[in-house]
């Protein structure tokens, strides 16, 4: 054992890989946690964390996170999202492959990663692209992109050519031991729509983003999954038929996976009466009865990851009329509060919430985060479960201010977050 | 649905963006202001000094020429000053964004923009981010909203019916993509009318068209059994091309209003359209120029509904506008 030793006394400490929920220390020695319990035997701490109050769990992972480094430094960078990421309690993210240099080469992986370790915020996970600079045509330099480093691929919101194009990617990713991360959309389907085709979008005279859309994608590419075997996750689900589908086929056997962004775990498509853009989010919210679907797939563990979905924007991205907006939601920092809420509400309980903030979406990518486990790397989260906070000015550090959020009063708040050990955000009253 | 952005801190209506929230007194008391409006168009001199030096700024992002001729004459009968800016062929395709263009005509001391946009929501937005001074009137947004066409026609149906509870109502033709649909709906519902039917085929109404509060044909006959009132939609040609219909004959063909098909509506029925129309796609000459057409009275009462509008908005009759929905 070498480097600063650290134990965090205390604390509930909840760890849903291990089955952990005690008061009990959690030392740290370096970049590795020692031991969750007793304090061993000749340990001799240097540093002490009184976590009195607080709740102590493995830092969040996070599947889905946009950065907008490389390329759209305008609306965010490595350095300010991989803050908020650290200030959330979130010690590694997924980044899509969407940056403005698309992430298709090893030289994009290592840039990012390098990147991302020189600021030292956050662990940086990031996702390949399906085909060739997202063009949906070509298949990417996968081997390459393995070899660099990357576990997973998909083509984030970009659509593939045609279904052939989608069975070979899939065979080739299967072949290659890469995950298929698909945002299940069809673009036809969705034919420039950005709201739900319901009661509200109908009367607001939007253009209508259906359900099938996205219920048509997640059949076709679950066919398609079954007949390469590869390793297929759906992510940020929308619809209550979508989720129907994932938990027959896990019934049936098939190695298929799927998270939710968070937001769509409490909001519904009557918020966009008013026009708000900073609801304009991609895919759309829905009705009552998919947010309700959704809720109940996350409970009972058919959705095994809640994702933030962050996507920080520069203002001008959101000033606009409703439909000319880009969509998406500054969303990394509402993630633990919005977490918690579900709790309160009495969707799941503190146990399983962390689970799907921490081992279930490191299991989904075999990330080996996620968990307290002895030896493990010590990324550690603590937060206040009571402590009330506003998200706005100073306590706000991502660039993207874009959510309907901003200005809200929030019960939870994390309080400190390690990453390898390293403090990378403490809150200082 | 939060309409409040339409009244000031007192009450008093400040932008016109959507019929959604309002009153059945606000409009019934636009109609009756439009009604004393009606008169100054029938003068030797056809003006009044309401709005007398108020700037108003017809700002439209979508091409349209009856629309903007009325708002137009409407304004200069209210003797305000008119500016018509035609962004279409202006500055956003030289890439200035729809906020610098407000801002850019806003800093000229103007009180009114008059707005059509090709997006929903489009006019919500200008209300929201206009300065404190400045009045918002939708001219159409998209497929969502166009207010004061809504308001001329309640006041045409006005000027020829007695009493909208025992009144049946048909709009006819492409809902989905209809501004005017949405908004009539809205107003025939709020002033109480007995039904309001919507008579199309499924690729031309939106999802749940009940939940707009009307009764869905999509048989035409059907449709129009025993109804005082036919509205008839505009058919664009590009509903062809997008895989809505097969083919404007076809449309006709089961859509169109023929002498024969308005026979199955009152014998006192009346035809509207808020134009322009398609003569032989979505109506025959012989109903569009007969005696039980309207459309032409429509155009005309589109310049005192707007007169009405834009001097409630501005002041003069809006003192005492408490017309929101609680």
């Amino acid at each position: 054992m070498s480097g600063e030793r650290i134990v965090i006394k205390g604390g509930r400490v909840i760890d849903p890989s291990n089955g952990i929920d005690a008061m009990v220390s959690v030392c740290i020695a370096g970049d590795k946690i020692v031991a969750v319990g007793e304090i061993p035997i000749g340990f001799e701490a240097d540093q002490e964390i009184d976590a009195k109050g607080l709740i102590v769990c493995p830092g969040f992972v996070d599947l889905c996170a946009r950065l907008r480094e490389p390329g759209q430094e305008f609306k965010a960078t490595i350095a300010s999202e991989t803050a908020a990421a650290a200030a959330a309690g979130v010690t590694t993210l997924c980044c899509p492959p969407d940056t403005r240099r698309v992430i298709d080469t090893p030289a994009v992986v290592n840039l990012l990663r390098e990147r991302a370790d020189s600021v030292g915020k956050a662990r940086v996970i990031p996702i390949g692209a399906l085909t060739r600079g997202l063009q949906g045509k070509e298949l990417s330099s996968m081997m390459a992109l393995k070899t660099a480093g990357c576990v997973a691929v998909g083509n984030a919101y970009a659509p593939v050519e045609n279904l052939l194009v989608l069975r070979r990617g899939l065979e080739y990713a299967a072949n290659c031991g890469l995950i298929v991360v698909v945002r299940p959309e069809e673009p036809t389907l969705r034919n420039r729509g950005c709201v739900h085709d319901g009661v509200i979008g109908s009367r607001l005279g939007l253009p209508l983003f259906p359900s099938s859309a996205e219920t048509v994608a997640v059949a076709q590419t679950l066919v398609l999954a079954e007949q390469t075997g590869a390793r297929v996750h759906f992510g940020q689900l929308s619809s209550e038929r979508a989720v129907a589908m994932i938990a027959e086929a896990q019934q049936r056997g098939v190695g298929v996976s799927a998270d939710v962004a968070i937001h769509q775990l409490h909001l519904t498509e009557s918020a966009v009466i008013g026009f708000d853009a900073n609801v304009h989010v991609n895919p759309p919210f829905r009705s009552q009865s998919d947010r309700d679907a959704l809720r109940e797939g996350l409970a009972s563990g058919v959705l095994s990851a809640i994702c933030s979905d962050h996507q920080p924007h520069d203002p001008n991205a959101k000033l606009d009329a409703f439909p000319a907006t880009e969509p998406g939601m500054s969303s990394l920092e509402t993630l633990l509060p919005l977490s918690l809420k579900l709790v309160e509400e009495g969707v799941l309980d503190l146990t399983s919430a962390i689970a799907r903030l921490t081992e279930g979406p490191s299991a989904i990518l075999g990330l080996g985060a996620g968990t307290l486990n002895a030896g493990a790397t010590a990324d550690v989260c603590l937060f206040d479960p009571i402590q009330e906070w506003t998200a706005e000015g100073t306590d706000w550090h991502s660039k993207g201010l874009n959510t309907p959020f901003y200005g809200s009063v929030f019960k939870g708040r994390v309080t400190m977050t390690l990453l390898g050990g390293h403090m990378v955000h403490c809150l200082r009253l | 649905m939060n309409t409040s952005i339409q009244f000031d801190a007192t009450g008093k209506l400040r932008h016109f963006l959507t019929i959604d929230g309002l009153s059945r007194e606000l409009l019934v008391r636009i109609m009756d202001v439009a009604e004393s409006f009606s008169s100054v168009t029938d003068q030797q001199v056809k003006k009044v000094p309401l709005l007398r030096g108020k700037t108003i700024v017809n700002l439209f992002f979508e091409n349209s020429t009856r629309t903007r001729n009325t708002f137009e004459l409407a304004a200069k009968r209210l003797s305000a000053d008119v500016l018509n800016v035609n962004i279409a062929t202006s500055a956003t395709s030289k890439g200035e964004s729809l906020l610098d263009t407000i801002r850019n005509i806003e800093a000229m001391s103007v009180d009114m923009f008059v707005v059509r946009h090709e997006a929903s929501g489009a006019a919500h937005f200008i209300a929201q981010h206009v300065a404190p001074h400045i009045s918002v009137v939708n001219a159409g947004d998209g497929s969502h909203s166009h207010p004061t066409q809504a308001m001329l026609d309640m006041f045409t149906i006005r000027q020829y019916k007695d009493d909208f509870s025992k009144l049946k109502v048909a709009i006819v033709g492409d809902i989905l993509h209809s501004r005017v649909a949405r908004s009539e709906i809205l107003a025939l519902n709020i002033l109480g009318t007995e039904e309001v039917r919507v008579v199309a085929p499924k690729t031309l109404l939106p999802d749940h068209p009940e939940s707009l509060g009307v009764n869905v044909f999509h048989d035409l006959d059907q449709g129009l059994e025993g109804v005082d009132v036919v509205v008839m939609l505009r058919l664009q040609k590009e509903r062809m091309s997008g895989a809505f219909l097969p083919s404007e004959h076809e449309y006709f063909s089961y859509f169109g209003l023929t002498e024969e098909r308005l026979a199955k509506a009152k014998p006192n029925a009346i035809v509207m359209h808020p134009g322009p129309i398609n003569r032989g796609v979505e109506i025959d000459s012989r109903v569009a120029d007969g005696p039980q057409s309207v459309i032409l009275r429509q155009v005309s009462n589109g310049i005192a509904v707007r007169m009405a509008v834009m001097s409630m908005v501005l002041g003069g009759h809006g003192e005492t506008n408490t017309g929101g929905a609680s």
